[in-house]
């Protein structure tokens, strides 16, 4: 098995930006998601949404200027940019579950050849909380989740089927890991980009379903 | 009209044992802190709560995790009622491992909906979050648009417990940033709705524009000045 080096969550948050257009109204999720809004070029306006109740999320607070009642979903002390306001949950999920968010990136635990989404519970522990990923996942435009390519224990996260309890059924777009960019199709798990020194072969070994290997697989542009 | 009374104890007074309750906030922010405290002092058991998160018990805020803490939440009904980490446990995991209470767990966007239905008197509605997974289990589903949907019921309470930044004697109430979260579904969603607010207000000093909750859906209205 290699043990090649694998991109840092920077340089995943740095790929996933690219993906965003000017006028874009974006939602992201705990964790590395949050990072891609450091991302997103100056020119470019890209308008973030956060699932409790805020439109226009702004950077992290600078330390103490936090406002305490101006959080995201994760808690963390953010500001507001201009042009941003204030709603309450049945408006927020109205947002997400009406179609009017263009891209949410979100994390996982793993993630099936037909795109379905387990991200919320680990069998073994028998509890965990959905929060509002059920209903990022049908509602966003397009999902992009990040994770690792494996699990801790050396396990693929890519899998024919999810054994973990869904977040969503055939809902992911588009992967990015620490190695890969994997386009989400009809006809299955396309490769589309390999970190640096890494060969769509060493990428197949890590990844449980068959990946469709395009002529023109290229490195990861930034 | 004046809604406004006395004390945070004297508003909860008539909460009754078994009562399902509302309880706004969000990660700790807009959590109506001086009603649940009274709650707590008063000791109803058997609570129904209905709430985001008991994510203050996990940092130290005293949101609804004190009521579970203090054993008077005989079932939870929420969307986040444990940490990520699997290693932080929590008196709520304690309890419902040795089953000693009840977990609904609701994605976020359908316990909102199933609020504002509530209030708005819609008994169901027709969603497609949770189809194909376990939160569909059990319920009815139908296509429409050529996609699944799942069947989901109103979620109606006894009491609300909301907190809002300001309010009037009429019960309109407004509030501040993310504080106000799931406060306004909530207040429309109960028999009783109690808002504690951490400033009152005389009715024609609220900018009728802006009001958020009108005061048709509030019952009534506590004073809670300390800023938490």
């Amino acid at each position: 098995m290699t043990t090649k080096e694998r991109l840092p969550r920077e340089v995943m948050a740095m790929r996933i930006a690219r993906e965003l257009k000017d006028g874009y109204y974006v939602n992201l999720g705990i964790g590395i998601p949050t990072l891609v809004s450091n991302y997103v070029p100056p020119e470019m306006t890209v308008i973030i949404h956060s699932e409790n109740g805020i439109l226009g999320v702004g950077p992290l607070a600078e330390q103490g200027q936090e406002d305490f009642d101006l959080i995201n979903a994760g808690g963390q002390h953010v500001t507001l940019i201009p042009g941003g306001c204030f709603f309450h949950h049945a408006d927020s999920f109205a947002m997400v579950r009406g179609g009017h968010i263009d891209v949410t990136v979100l994390g996982g635990l793993q993630v099936s050849e037909r795109g379905d989404l387990a991200n919320w519970m680990i069998p073994t522990r028998g509890v965990g909380s959905i929060g509002g990923a059920a209903d990022l996942v049908y509602g966003a435009r397009k999902l992009i989740v990040v994770m690792e390519h494996t699990s801790k224990d050396g396990q693929p996260k890519l899998v024919k089927t999810c054994s973990f309890p869904l977040t969503g059924k055939e809902c992911v777009k588009m992967v990015v890991t620490d190695v890969a960019v994997i386009d989400v199709t009809k006809e299955g798990l396309v490769l589309r980009e390999v970190a640096p020194g890494w060969t769509p072969g060493e990428v197949q070994a890590i990844t449980e379903p068959k990946l469709i290997v395009p002529r023109g697989v290229k490195e990861i542009e930034l | 009209m004046n809604k406004v009374v006395r004390s945070a104890d004297e508003a909860v007074a008539d909460v009754f044992a078994g009562a399902v309750i509302h309880f706004g906030g969000f990660a700790a922010r807009g959590v109506p802190y001086d009603l649940i405290a009274a709650l707590r002092r008063k000791g109803t058991k058997n609570i129904t709560a209905v709430c985001n998160d008991i994510w203050g018990g996990w940092r130290n805020f005293p949101d609804v995790s004190v009521l579970v803490a203090n054993k008077q939440v005989k079932k939870l009904v929420a969307t986040f009622p444990v940490p990520a980490s699997p290693t932080e446990k929590t008196p709520f995991e304690e309890q419902w491992r040795a089953g000693q209470i009840e977990l609904e767990m609701v994605p976020q966007g359908t316990l909102a909906e199933r609020l504002r239905a509530a209030g708005a008197g819609v008994p169901a509605f027709y969603t497609p979050t949770g189809f194909g997974t376990q939160f569909a289990k059990g319920k009815e589903t139908r296509v429409f648009d050529g996609r699944e949907h799942v069947l989901e019921q109103a979620l109606k309470a006894d009491f609300a417990l909301v907190h809002a930044h300001k309010g009037d004697r009429y019960g309109n109430l407004v509030y501040n940033e993310a504080a106000r979260n799931f406060n306004p579904p909530m207040a429309m969603a109960a028999k009783v709705t109690i808002a504690e607010v951490d400033i009152i207000v005389e009715p024609g000093e609220l900018d009728p524009e802006a009001v958020v909750t009108p005061g048709i859906f509030v019952q009534r209205v506590v004073h809670a000045p300390k800023k938490k």
